[in-house]
Formats: structure tokens, sequence, C-alpha cells
């Protein structure tokens, strides 16, 4: 019977279609998301103050490296875009966009992407169990980035990133970093944490986590990632603070009274018993001078 | 006409389907029970994040980051830390919208089938979160609120249970959602989600999504997101009483 025949298919067109219901306890993550930047806001949005890097886990030579580095080398055309790996998703202050690529047969997730912004190049996230590159292929910007579902919760790895920083004032990361992300979906939030293990820069992994708003407004994604351009630096010159030279290493000191020990980072500023070796020393200035937040008072 | 079989197996996808989607909040016995994984044990503070309105006592009028309107701006701007110790309320900014961004380390025990218990050392301060049908005692407010919590979890084909820790948080005494004084009303709701990550060293990480929705002083939801590492014991729990200036 052509009806039968045109019943079973569609039957059997249905159950392929259920088949391609994730086989694990797998949420949607694909839409727009604004930024939530209620946290490190002036990290993100404004910009961090030079020498501020308090919470990161530096060693000496991580530590060293940033005192050494002038913002000015993003002057530069040949590092206009050298800053910028995955983790830029965790300092931005930028809404994403998030689908996935589907293998037209079978309907499975191939890979995840979020939305490149401005220097951040997109991040795909393969899912079809692809082995990471060799240790000895090439670095790129982007790194290489797989992905596992663990029940709800998307787990990534990053790796084969090229340097990048892991703050946005010239605390850096090397290419030897790799990053494992977590996606938390909870409604209409989403929860990012990013684990930064740097061997070289790092004496401890570097955790950073963020949120998002589901949006029903649609964010595109913004001209193709980091393009290079002349901004005027003198040819044959690097930018760049000699060893006990560097500019506004006593400014976050200065405006919020916070002793050296605690702005330029280390794993021990990061753990609550770092309080008590700050107590005696900090001394609170008398009223917030600069970048304060706060709606107007009224009348202004 | 379509086979025995074959409806059979539209009905097991079908089942199938719906757990994968996932179902939220179903039947269980006790929250003890239903946990889909273990909360309990001490947790460290890490502070990576907002570190000079945590780690130090923030300067007066340093409000960046918080969505707040121009009458909690009055509020905050009046801040006096004196002012609290002497009218006893050193614990303005211990209270539960605040309590998980100070630096401190969690104890977290089932206190029962139906109430997991989370205290910490700094403030020594003590949050009940009630599973089930708990119905709130009711009297005065208090800086921990009546929290009432259940898991969300997703069931699915044949992975591992997996989920989320959900607490809302209301009848709370006002406080500072920072200690240099930025308020939180009585009419604030905190609604937090306790999420477990097990990291690369084997490291396993609590990470708390905290929205704290106050129609008084915020303009939009306060999400901040506070992480903490699992410890293998009680050492480095340090209970220290609240201050309001450091």
């Amino acid at each position: 019977m052509n009806g039968g025949r045109v019943n079973r298919a569609r039957m059997l067109r249905c159950i392929l279609a259920l088949a391609s219901i994730p086989a694990m306890a797998q949420v949607e993550l694909s839409g727009s998301w604004l930024a939530l930047n209620h946290e490190d806001g002036l990290e993100r949005l404004g910009g961090p103050y030079a020498v501020d890097y308090t919470g990161i886990p530096f060693n000496e030579f991580g530590r060293a490296r940033a005192l050494s580095t002038s913002l000015s080398q993003m002057s530069e055309p040949e590092r206009i875009c050298a800053f910028y790996t995955p983790f830029h998703l965790m300092l931005g202050q930028f809404p994403i966009k998030i689908w996935n690529e589907t293998e037209p047969l079978n309907g499975r997730t191939l890979a995840w992407k979020i939305s490149a912004w401005e220097n951040r190049g997109i991040i795909t996230i393969w899912m079809d169990g692809r082995p990471h590159p060799s240790q000895y292929a090439a670095h790129e910007k982007v790194g290489f980035t797989t992905g596992e579902w663990q029940g709800d919760v998307l787990t990534t790895f990053t790796t084969h990133m090229e340097a990048g920083y892991l703050r946005r004032n010239g605390a850096r990361s090397t290419d030897q970093a790799t990053m494992t992300m977590h996606f938390f979906r909870h409604g209409d939030l989403l929860t990012v944490s990013a684990w930064l293990d740097d061997p070289i820069y790092l004496a401890e992994p570097f955790y950073l986590t963020r949120s998002y708003q589901a949006s029903t407004t649609p964010i595109n994604p913004a001209s193709p990632p980091c393009i290079q351009g002349d901004e005027g630096p003198q040819e044959g010159e690097v930018p760049h603070h000699l060893p006990g030279k560097t500019p506004f290493i006593d400014e976050l000191t200065k405006l919020y009274g916070i002793p050296p020990e605690g702005t330029l980072g280390g794993p021990e500023t990061m753990y609550p018993e770092f309080r008590k070796k700050i107590k005696e020393k900090f001394v609170m200035p008398a009223k917030c001078t600069l970048n304060c937040g706060g709606p107007a008072r009224p009348g202004q | 006409m379509m086979g025995t079989n074959t409806w059979l197996l539209m009905a097991a996808l079908l089942s199938i389907a719906a757990a994968a989607q996932g179902q939220r909040g179903g039947a269980a016995a006790t929250g003890k029970a239903a946990a889909p994984f273990d909360l309990t044990g001490y947790w460290v503070s890490i502070v990576n994040e907002d570190w000079r309105y945590r780690m130090v006592t923030p300067t007066s009028g340093d409000y960046q980051g918080v969505p707040m309107n121009v009458a909690a701006r009055q509020v905050a701007d009046a801040w006096d830390p004196a002012n609290d110790e002497a009218a006893g309320e050193q614990c303005k900014s211990y209270g539960a919208p605040a309590l998980l961004r100070v630096p401190e380390r969690l104890h977290i025990t089932w206190e029962d089938d139906q109430t997991l218990r989370e205290e910490t050392d700094a403030g020594m301060q003590t949050r009940l979160f009630h599973f089930g049908d708990w119905k709130a005692p009711g009297g005065p407010r208090t800086w921990q609120g009546d929290s009432v919590a259940r898991w969300e979890t997703h069931g699915g084909r044949g992975g591992p249970q997996s989920g989320t820790l959900r607490v809302t948080t209301t009848h709370l005494r006002a406080g500072y959602l920072r200690k240099n004084g930025v308020p939180y009303s009585e009419d604030a709701t905190v609604t937090e989600y306790y999420d477990l990550a097990k990291e690369r060293n084997g490291d396993v990480w609590l990470v708390v999504t905290i929205t704290v929705e106050d129609p008084k002083y915020l303009t939009q939801q306060f999400v901040i997101s506070s992480q903490f590492k699992k410890q293998a014991d009680g050492a480095g729990w340090d209970p220290t009483p609240c201050s309001s200036r450091w």
C-alpha cells in the first residue's frame, strides 16, 4: 500500500530525528548572549590599571615579563593582534553568539562556535572526538579546542594557542598555556569558567568565571578579527620597560592603599590568608577619586 | 501499517528524548538522597576577581560594576563603619547576598536529610538550605534569611547524573553588597546556582553563580560568580568574627 509506505517513511524520519537528540543530558547553548560585567567591571570595560596584577598567580618570570611590557607594543603592526587568544573571552566586555554546526545526515553536533569580536577570532570547539594536534604542530592565535558534555555541562580544552595575555595590562601568558572551560547554563544565565594553566609564567592555574544573559535581540559577530595596521611607532623600536623602570608601579598603592605585595600578584594573593599579611600595611584612602562607578549624585 | 516493534522503538526514543531534554526538579525522596554530586567538605575561596573590593576594604565611594540606583548611592555615600560598629551591625557585609564574596573557607555538611548546612570561617556565619516542602518559621529577618533549595538535574542516556543546586533566599536583614556600604534592602532576593567542575590536575572547584534582585536599590539583576577549591580537610579553617572595617 502506498499510504503504508508513506507512513513508514514518515515514521522512520521521525525516528532518525529523535535519534539525533543528544545522547547525554546536554543543554542548548545556541543564541545571543549579553555580557554581564558586574565583576571586574573596570578590567573588562575601561581596562585595568597598568600594574594591577592582584589575584594573578604569577611566578617570578611572569611578573618580570609583565613589568617589562609596554602596552605601546600594541601599536606595532606586528603586535596589534598579539594578545587575543580564546582566553580573551574571559577578559573582554563583549557579548557573544554561540551556534552549533551539525552533520547533515544525522544531525549530530560537529562543532560549537563562539563568535569573534573585534580582536578575538571565532572559537571552534570540536565535538567529533578528533585528537589535538601533535605537540610540534604550529600554534595559532585561536589555538585548538575540543569539547565534551559532562552531564549538562560543556567542558572544553584548548591547546596550541600563541602567547597572549592574562589581563589587559601586559600580564602575559605563553604559548605553552592550556585552558579548560566549563559552560554552565541556568535558564537565561550562562556562566563560563576558565582554568588557564601556564607552566612558564604561573605558579598555579588562573581561574576566572563570568556570566552572560540570554538576549532576544540578535548579536552578530563584528568584523574580521584583529585587523593589523600601523599606529605610528618608530620602526626598529620595541616599546618596553627596563627592570626597575616600570612606570605606574605604585599607582594602585596611591589610589587604593594596596601594598605592593598585593598589586604585584603571586599565588598567595589569591587565598584568604593573604589578608592577614597585608592588614597592617593597608591604608584606606579617604575617598575614591578615579574610576569610581555608580550613578551620578542628584544634581550632578 | 506500522509494526509493533517500530511503535515500541518510537516509544522508547520518545521517553529518552524527554529524559535528555531534562526533567528539572523531579520527585526525590530527600535532598540528601537526590544529590547528584557531593558538596560536603571544606572549600577555600580563590580571589582572582574583584580583588580590591574583596581582599581589602574598598574605598569609600568606589562602586564600580554594581548596577545601583541613586537611592543606593545616597545610602552608600553615607557609609561609616564606626557607626555600624556602634550599632552592633558589623555583619552587614556578611549577609547572604555578599557572603560568598568574602575571602573565606566554607564547610558544607548535611544537617539532616533535608537540610544542607553551609558555614563560613570569615564572619562565622551559618546558612541552612532547606529542601522539600519546608515552611519558613517567620520571626525577625536575619543576615542569612530563609533559603529553600532544590536540585536541578538532567538525566540522560547512559551519561553521568549532573545538575545544579539552586538556592533561593529571602527574608533578609538589610545589609551591604560590598563592605564600603553599597546597600541591599530587606526586599532583596538572592538566587544561587552551585556547580562543580573537575579540572585536569584533579582539583575540584565549586562555582557559585549569585544573582541579587532588589527593587529598592538595584537597576537590574546583579550577577556575579565566585569560585572555591575543594580542600582535603579543615586545615586553615580560621573562625573570625565579622568586622565592619576589615
